[in-house]
């Protein structure tokens, strides 16, 4: 099929179609609703045999989806933001009873205050729920994704639902060259959801996962999922096989880019990653020693394939687009952990804040980050993590506090210095 | 790589503008990444978008700081700070406009080096012309880049706007290729830059954020009526007028109506508008009982008003 220009949506959309979901429960939420509308439109041509039902909220959303999930039949749904956060309780517990479906998350960043435009926060509250996560950074790996997802969620040994993320604005409105897998090669390697004995129906009614249980038949179903969601890794590589012999492209758990003979190594998740890309090409016409890793599934985490290419390296810069208030980034923790006391780890990874509620990472501010990070290196000091926040930026700030009738701090000290015997 | 923005208003049709170009630069073998920016905005709002189009694939997203062609579909918008224009604008930029001033004038005016191509703006602009702006502007722009041909740019009309009747898909391709025949001296001269390098780059003005009190770094408004800086009136397209000659001083029905509280009434009972924060959605124009509200393009009123 010749490539064609869509958007992240449209192939988000595409992905659901080629999967052939039988059921979209869906809620409107930008920037994600014209992947819904997309769905809505094709199953009212008759272009798609699937039954939307619109619901009252992303929690119903959530439930239906597992609930449907379990009967057997193949779910697609998807959301934002907010969305994702309204239905977080239902995460858990889908999680919980097994139940395999695929959820499109586009990102956006959480209220208060209020933006339209990606980070990651939502999908990391999201992080510890039993869903699986695949981070796309192009259109092309989105259409792609949905299709591998369903095979992961859908497997024997692993059974739990994947959300496929991808970031507002940045993907799901920006027009991309997606080639469409062929639907009947998609057949091939997607066959019609096989829940074998697992699938509730009215006529044999079963229970699931209603005990109220105390915490020894507790840990071990949670931790059966956990065990579900490492095997997944095995899961995902064959799978990864798959689609490449069918299809001719490779998605891994990671995407390395001119890492391995790298001395400094960005790693950062999302979309935003292929502007590191282009940093690393620009760093590498000047001489630079520079290699982007891009971990595509953070959940399950590949800190195997992590610790692979990164032991060994002189430095890790590490770009979070989220914020764990009161603690920092939360990939850098991650990597942090995955690295230390290994043989071979690398003595330096910094810690960078970019890109919160959509703000853009300009190149040079790549180029200062390996600056900063080849500083530190030649120190032997890991320096504190750094935002990326200009003294342009702050001055803007001021400004919209002016127009908000912010007091200002040095206005209340003047005060109280005039009021002082 | 070539980097172009467009600049309009919500419902000028900038998106599919650059969709146009995006799909044509496609045809023409390549690789293209198109994509819109607006926020929680509605019609008449500034907004951009965005077209990249080079021979490898494209890793730089979002918006264009450093863009080849600037092409604004509401010269309106210029001195619009929110809508930032100029940003990014050096000597070797082109720009198109869609504006009755001429060149020279708004060299005079903005004080650059940059070449300027002005698109007759049509005289009668009313509501139902604004959607054409957008395939005028993405024909233009087609025709300055010198990569792309007339049928290409006909047929990429086509595919954008395939889902549209028969009748108004022709009257883009009509606009669309206007615009391709207009800037036909100027074919080709529109040129990709280089990529950027990271050598000798100038270093971020990178600061740390001070600790503030609550009082200052609480998402807070303080005091009343802030909204009043806000002039949404610049999002306006069309102006409602009050003829006072036929307004019957009902004294609460356009008001009401209006969603932005932008109608108030004076003493003698005659409502009145308040155009700096009128977004002409013209809902007091349609819900008025005796027709007193009549509607002129905006341009037509800056018109007046200079005269």
């Amino acid at each position: 099929m010749p490539r064609k220009l869509l958007t992240g949506n449209g192939a988000a959309a595409w992905g659901a179609r080629l999967a052939e979901a039988d059921y979209v429960p869906a809620f409107p939420i930008t920037p994600q609703t014209e992947i819904i509308e997309t769905l809505a439109k094709w199953i009212g041509k008759k272009e798609m045999a699937a039954r939307m039902v619109n619901m009252d909220s992303e929690h119903s959303m959530i439930t239906a989806a597992g609930s449907a999930a379990a009967t057997g039949v193949r779910v697609f749904t998807a959301t934002s933001s907010q969305g994702l956060l309204y239905g977080l309780e239902m995460l858990y517990t889908v999680a919980g009873w097994r139940a395999p479906f695929v959820l499109v998350n586009v990102s956006r960043g959480l209220a208060a205050p209020i933006t339209m435009e990606p980070d990651h926060n939502d999908i990391l509250a999201a992080r510890d729920c039993g869903f699986l996560q695949i981070h796309c950074a192009t259109c092309q790996e989105v259409v792609d994704s949905v299709l591998m997802a369903y095979r992961m969620a859908e497997h024997t040994d692993v059974r739990l639902p994947v959300i496929v993320n991808l970031d507002g604005f940045y993907l799901s409105f920006t027009r991309e060259p997606v080639d469409l897998p062929d639907a009947d090669k998609v057949r091939e390697f997607l066959p019609a959801f096989d829940p074998h004995e697992t699938k509730f129906r009215a006529g044999e009614p079963v229970s699931q996962a209603v005990a109220v249980l105390g915490g020894g038949p507790y840990s071990y179903f949670r931790y059966e999922t956990h065990l579900a969601a490492l095997k997944s890794l095995d899961v995902y590589k064959e799978v990864e096989d798959d689609f490449a012999d069918l299809f001719g492209r490779r998605h891994g758990v990671l995407e390395s880019y001119r890492a391995e003979d790298a001395e400094i190594v960005f790693v950062m998740m999302g979309s935003f990653a292929t502007k590191a890309k282009e940093a690393v090409d620009r760093l590498r016409d000047s001489g630079e020693a520079i290699g982007l890793v891009r971990p595509r599934l953070l959940r399950p985490f590949p800190a195997e394939d992590l610790r692979q290419i990164l032991c060994g390296k002189k430095g890790v810069a590490v770009i979070d687009q989220n914020l764990s208030v009161g603690m920092g980034g939360i990939l850098y923790s991650e990597i942090s952990a995955a690295l230390y006391g290994r043989k071979d780890a690398p003595p330096i990874i910094t810690s960078f804040i970019g890109g919160l509620g959509g703000r853009d990472i300009k190149p040079e501010e790549f180029y200062e980050m390996i600056t900063t990070t080849k500083l530190a290196i030649f120190n032997k000091m890991t320096p504190p993590p750094r935002l990326l926040y200009t003294a342009q930026e702050l001055r803007e700030i001021r400004k919209l506090q002016g127009i908000a009738h912010v007091e200002k701090e040095d206005k209340a000290n003047v005060k109280a210095e005039e009021t002082k015997p | 790589m070539y980097r172009i923005r467009f600049h309009g208003r919500g419902g000028q049709g900038m998106k599919t503008a650059g969709r146009i170009l995006g799909s044509a630069f496609f045809l023409e073998g390549f690789e293209v990444q198109d994509s819109p920016r607006y926020g929680a905005e509605r019609r008449g709002a500034p907004l951009t978008s965005a077209v990249r189009a080079g021979r490898s694939p494209i890793y730089e997203r979002g918006i264009i700081l450093k863009p080849d062609l600037i092409v604004v579909a509401d010269d309106t918008l210029v001195p619009v700070p929110a809508a930032g224009v100029l940003q990014g604008v050096e000597d070797r930029t082109a720009i198109i406009i869609d504006s009755d001033i001429n060149e020279p004038e708004w060299h005079q005016r903005l004080q650059i080096n940059s070449v300027i191509h002005t698109l007759p703006a049509p005289k009668d602009l009313d509501r139902a012309e604004m959607p054409y702006v957008g395939s005028l502007c993405a024909g233009a722009a087609a025709r300055l880049t010198g990569v792309i041909s007339r049928a290409t740019l006909e047929q990429a009309v086509l595919e954008e706007l395939h889902e549209f009747k028969e009748s108004v898909i022709e009257e883009n391709i009509e606009r669309a290729l206007n615009g391709f025949d207009l800037l036909a001296d100027y074919e080709g001269t529109v040129i990709e830059n280089t990529d950027p390098t990271a050598l000798n780059y100038q270093p971020p003005q990178w600061i740390d954020l001070p600790n503030e009190s609550v009082n200052l770094a609480g998402p807070a408004v303080h005091g009343g009526a802030t909204s009043v800086e806000v002039r949404t009136g610049l999002w306006r397209t069309m102006r409602p007028i009050i003829e006072l000659d036929h307004c019957n001083k009902c004294t609460w029905v356009c008001g009401s109506f209006c969603p932005d509280s932008a109608i108030s009434v004076d003493p003698d009972g005659f409502p009145e508008i308040d155009y700096d924060h009128c977004k002409g959605c013209l809902i007091c124009a349609a819900q008025c009982p005796p027709h007193a509200i009549s509607v002129i393009p905006e341009r037509d009123s800056i018109e007046k008003e200079e005269a």
